[in-house]
């Protein structure tokens, strides 16, 4: 996510001008996005927080002398700074377990992230396919197939996650596949539309009048013209999975402890106790939280910006 | 056409107006130093292709520039002799829809979807000429009858999308005439409407304005509309006039190569010819304007003078100006 | 009119339909036999268990099951009982559901005062300062998880500052006391309108956006009306037409906030409801909440889309 490639989809190949600076400068696809891009900059500093956060979960061994699942309950509740007791530094105090809450911070990290990413895969995989074939075929095929889409999207989502979620054993892929099962119904609509309107257009007339076959006219002609909308809805997707991720994990029923996830660091605060006087053990997990998701919200507004200029409000 | 002019007293005077846009891309100069009259009773056609500048002139008129990214750098608007940009805020809202109004070219679009015809219609008349809402929708009934609205009682009861669009075009101008105004400002009155509905259209504003003393200035890239409504033209390219002159001359004698380009594309009973002529090539990025005459890339008389400086607009002869190199002495052929 | 209301009803049939089957096939997924479900541990029914065995038909293929299951419950509103105590599951849904639709009402018109005028003021102020601090404010509203802003709120305004309540319905049993009610109602309806407003402020700014851009509102400007009449008359009304569907299109979202909020507020609605089903598997409670939600969703939409009927003249004339 982030960066556009710079190879895919450029048009016109780069090569020094030797007609005059009049002329009127070409650039590539990539080029034209990252400067669209550029001028958001709340989306730059979107993509900088993220790129951080992905740098503190791939370094995280490196960036902590504890280890996130090795801990000592004597050293429970320290808050931030020197321990006078042990001489260890803890730079954002210990949990409730006496781990170290910045060494769980950038190994929940990885569990967090991980699981958003790999989710947004699956949704982002499910949701095209439904969509593109539920669009592509119309009539009684989609009709039935966006009744099921409706029927999933009335049922608050957050219900089915926890319904799922009391039926299988809690681990890091049932919380993938938690998050997964349903939240493709977004995306699917989204596909579907842009093929219906899609679908109308010239060229794909054209490519059927020349005799391609169905599917490969959708994956060919419709689809990378549906990037633009599919991309915002997956970085949109990310950060939902998150928020998801997060919640799961706080009632229990997402990441297991001692597995670290920024969600199940907030696990202790449903003591109202510790809310209160332990202040430090849920406001800097929950501030990642609200950081990342904020990152990326603001990345997906600059993608909106930089795809797809129709898009914006 | 219309008889010719007997009346000179000058109406609106806009002087050297420049109105430019301030976009993400750049500078666009919509405007670019336009100077013409609008006389009493008169009927002033404005021609160009789209992107010519000829709506923006009028909404300058307005004062309805959006702004940003709009903004009226120089120049003047006189309406009876009086700076329109000089007024404040307020002083501009009594003039709009009482002594100026103006008709859009999307009757579709142009009429609030949520408040019935009557209503729309009603409330510049209450805003501008303190009647109460009892009064204001009798007139509204006149005003159906008079715009060619059959059942007008019925009519002031229903929404906008229960009309047709000839219809709602015709709410529109009733909506303009509600006060009397001294000035009809028609920006493509007709484009969006049927053949038959258009003439319809037409009839009805030549009607009006025979009955009142109003001016009208009529926003169009159709010369069929000029021929049958304008007492004079004015022909803009890229923001710019490039000719000015009265609806005679300009059809039987164009001056400028872009007004004569745009006279052979005008399909005509008289000479049918087998294909349409167009003028080739396209209007100029306003972005990256060239440094000459900014129609010289399409034009077939095109020296190197003309692509290297800009020629200044002139008068040729009583009531007719040009902004050309041909008619100077600079012009070598 | 009428004709658009009925093709909106028999719309929301087959809806409702497949929330069952949906419903239906989560259920047959949970743990142990089917049955186990219309059991009544309290009253000890061992007979009245085989009738409802042979009703069910577990032996049956699972398309006959459901058919069963889909008659009991259509029929008898019979949703099998509670693993807890053996209370029928939806006379125990039924009960909490009064305080959750308070709760919820509350934060959507709460969110309703707060974020239309927003939204309006950044739509006709773009690009200025209070544009940009709303819209920074609605990234952060929405960035946040629900249960952590509630976690925040009950630390700042109960535990520190001791203004409200840090949880429950009311304290006075004996009485109804209108002012116990709103103090208890005020943080956690407050902290549930947090994310709607965020949300809700947004699609205000670019409706307001979006109708401001069209000709009707440049008419208005022509006819020499004053900005405040142009905005408010003419503009406002038009943006707020697709306000309607947001406040539907938000609901489920609100359900799901709502179980945070209640759990953590020891609010007695169904989300709290859910959430002990959930930790002790009462499965037939967790099925139970989740159809009367969805069932309850698909009814404010049909509420939103006759609503929009109402305050849109062009749909009376019946297209789409």
């Amino acid at each position: 996510m982030g960066i556009p490639n710079p190879s895919v989809n450029s048009p016109v190949q780069l090569k020094t001008p030797k007609t005059s600076e009049k002329d009127l400068k070409i650039e590539s696809k990539a080029s034209v996005i990252w400067r669209r891009y550029k001028k958001n900059k709340l989306a730059v500093i979107g993509l900088l927080v993220f790129s951080t956060m992905c740098f503190l979960a791939i370094f995280a061994p490196l960036l902590t002398p504890y280890k996130p699942d090795v801990y000592d309950i004597l050293d429970q509740f320290l808050p931030p700074g020197n321990d006078p007791f042990s001489g260890k530094f803890h730079l954002m105090g210990t949990d409730a377990m006496g781990g170290d809450v910045w060494t769980r911070i950038v190994f929940g990290a990885r569990i967090s992230l991980s699981v958003a990413l790999l989710a947004c895969i699956c949704t982002v995989s499910v949701g095209i396919i439904y969509g593109a074939v539920s669009g592509y075929f119309g009539g009684w095929i989609d009709n039935i197939m966006m009744r099921i889409v409706d029927a999933i999207q009335s049922i608050p989502t957050f219900f089915l996650l926890l319904i799922v979620a009391a039926i299988i054993t809690p681990s890091l892929w049932s919380t993938v596949l938690v998050l997964s099962v349903f939240g493709w119904t977004g995306m699917a609509r989204i596909v579907r539309g842009e093929i219906l309107s899609l679908k109308k257009r010239d060229y794909v007339e054209a490519a059927r009048a020349t005799g391609e076959k169905k599917a490969s006219t959708i994956f060919y002609h419709v689809l990378p013209n549906a990037i633009a909308p599919i991309t915002v809805i997956a970085t949109l997707d990310i950060a939902a999975n998150i928020l998801a991720e997060a919640s799961l994990s706080f009632l229990g029923l997402g990441i297991q402890p001692p597995t670290p996830s920024w969600g199940n660091m907030l696990t202790s605060a449903q003591e109202l106790t510790t809310v209160m006087d332990y202040v430090w053990v849920i406001i800097f997990p929950g501030s990642f939280i609200i950081l990342t998701v904020l990152a990326v919200n603001f990345i997906g507004d600059g993608l909106r910006d930089a795809l797809d200029p129709r898009m914006k409000e | 056409m219309s008889t010719t002019m007997t009346k000179t007293d000058t109406l609106v005077s806009v002087e050297n107006l420049k109105t430019y846009f301030y976009t993400e891309d750049g500078i666009v100069p919509a405007i670019d130093g336009v100077s013409f009259e609008v006389k009493k009773g008169e009927t002033l056609a404005i021609v160009g292709e789209s992107g010519s500048g000829k709506s923006v002139t009028s909404l300058s008129i307005m004062r309805l520039i959006p702004q940003p990214p709009g903004k009226i750098l120089d120049g003047d608007i006189k309406f009876q002799g009086e700076s329109l940009l000089a007024k404040s805020d307020k002083e501009m809202r009594a003039i709009r829809g009482n002594r100026i109004s103006m008709i859009f070219q999307e009757p579709m679009t142009s009429l609030n979807p949520v408040y019935k015809v009557g209503d729309q219609i009603s409330e510049t008349i209450i805003l501008h000429q303190k009647k109460n809402k009892k009064e204001a929708l009798a007139e509204a009934i006149n005003l159906l009858n008079l715009v060619g609205i059959p059942e007008p009682e019925r009519r002031i009861n229903q929404y906008p999308h229960e009309l047709s669009g000839g219809m709602r075009q015709r709410v529109m101008i009733a909506i303009a005439l509600a006060c009397h105004p001294e000035l009809l400002i028609a920006d493509e009155p007709t484009t969006a409407l049927d053949v038959t509905i258009q003439n319809q259209i037409l009839q009805l504003m030549k009607n009006l304005k025979q009955k009142s003393n109003m001016s009208i200035m009529l926003i169009t890239h159709d010369l069929g509309v000029v021929a049958e409504m304008a007492d004079r033209v004015v022909v803009m390219y890229s923001g710019q006039i490039v000719e000015q002159g009265d609806v005679f001359t300009i059809f039987e004698n164009p001056k400028h190569p872009y007004t004569e380009g745009l006279l052979k594309s005008m399909p005509s009973a008289e000479k049918r010819v087998g294909k349409l002529y167009a003028i080739d090539g396209v209007v100029p990025n306003p972005l990256n304007l060239p440094p000459g005459c900014r129609f010289a890339d399409r034009c077939e008389y095109a020296t190197s003078l003309c692509h290297q400086e800009m020629p200044q607009i002139q008068e040729i002869n009583e009531n007719e100006v040009v902004r050309c190199w041909k008619y100077t002495d600079r012009w070598e052929a | 009119m009428t004709k658009y209301i009925i093709r909106r009803v028999l719309q929301a049939i087959p809806l409702l339909f497949i929330i069952s089957i949906i419903s239906f096939l989560l259920m047959s997924l949970a743990p142990g036999d089917p049955t186990a479900m219309y059991e009544n541990p309290e009253a000890g029914n061992e007979q009245d268990l085989s009738a409802i065995r042979e009703q069910l038909g577990v032996d049956d293929p699972i398309y006959v099951q459901y058919y069963k299951w889909l008659k009991l419950l259509v029929l008898e509103g019979n949703m099998g009982y509670s693993f807890q105590d053996g209370q029928p599951v939806l006379e125990k849904i039924l009960q909490r559901v009064p305080a959750t639709l308070l709760l919820m009402a509350t934060a959507i018109v709460i969110s309703i005062i707060i974020a239309i005028p927003i939204g309006v003021f950044s739509a006709v102020k773009k690009y200025s300062i209070f544009d940009y601090f709303f819209t920074f404010t609605s990234f952060l509203g929405i960035a946040v998880p629900s249960f952590f802003i509630a976690l925040i709120a009950i630390l700042v305004f109960s535990l520190k500052l001791s203004w409200f309540p840090v949880s429950g319905l009311r304290e006075n049993y004996d009485a109804f006391d209108l002012w116990d009610r709103i103090h208890h109602l005020a943080l956690p309806s407050l902290t549930l309108a947090f994310g709607l407003i965020a949300s809700k402020s947004r699609y205000m700014r670019s409706s307001m956006l979006e109708v401001i851009k069209q000709d009707y509102v440049r008419t208005a400007r022509a006819k020499g009306l004053s900005e405040g009449k142009v905005i408010f008359k003419h503009a406002l009304r038009n943006a707020l037409i697709p306000i309607i569907t947001i406040l539907a299109l938000q609901l489920p979202a609100l359900f799901g906030g709502s179980l945070f909020i209640e759990q953590l507020f020891a609010w007695p609605g169904m989300g709290r409801l859910t959430v002990n089903a959930i930790f002790i598997r009462d499965y037939q409670v967790i099925m139970g909440t989740t159809m009367i939600a969805g069932v309850m969703v698909v009814f404010s939409n049909l509420i939103a889309d006759i609503c929009y009927a109402i305050v849109d003249p062009r749909i009376q004339v019946g297209k789409n």
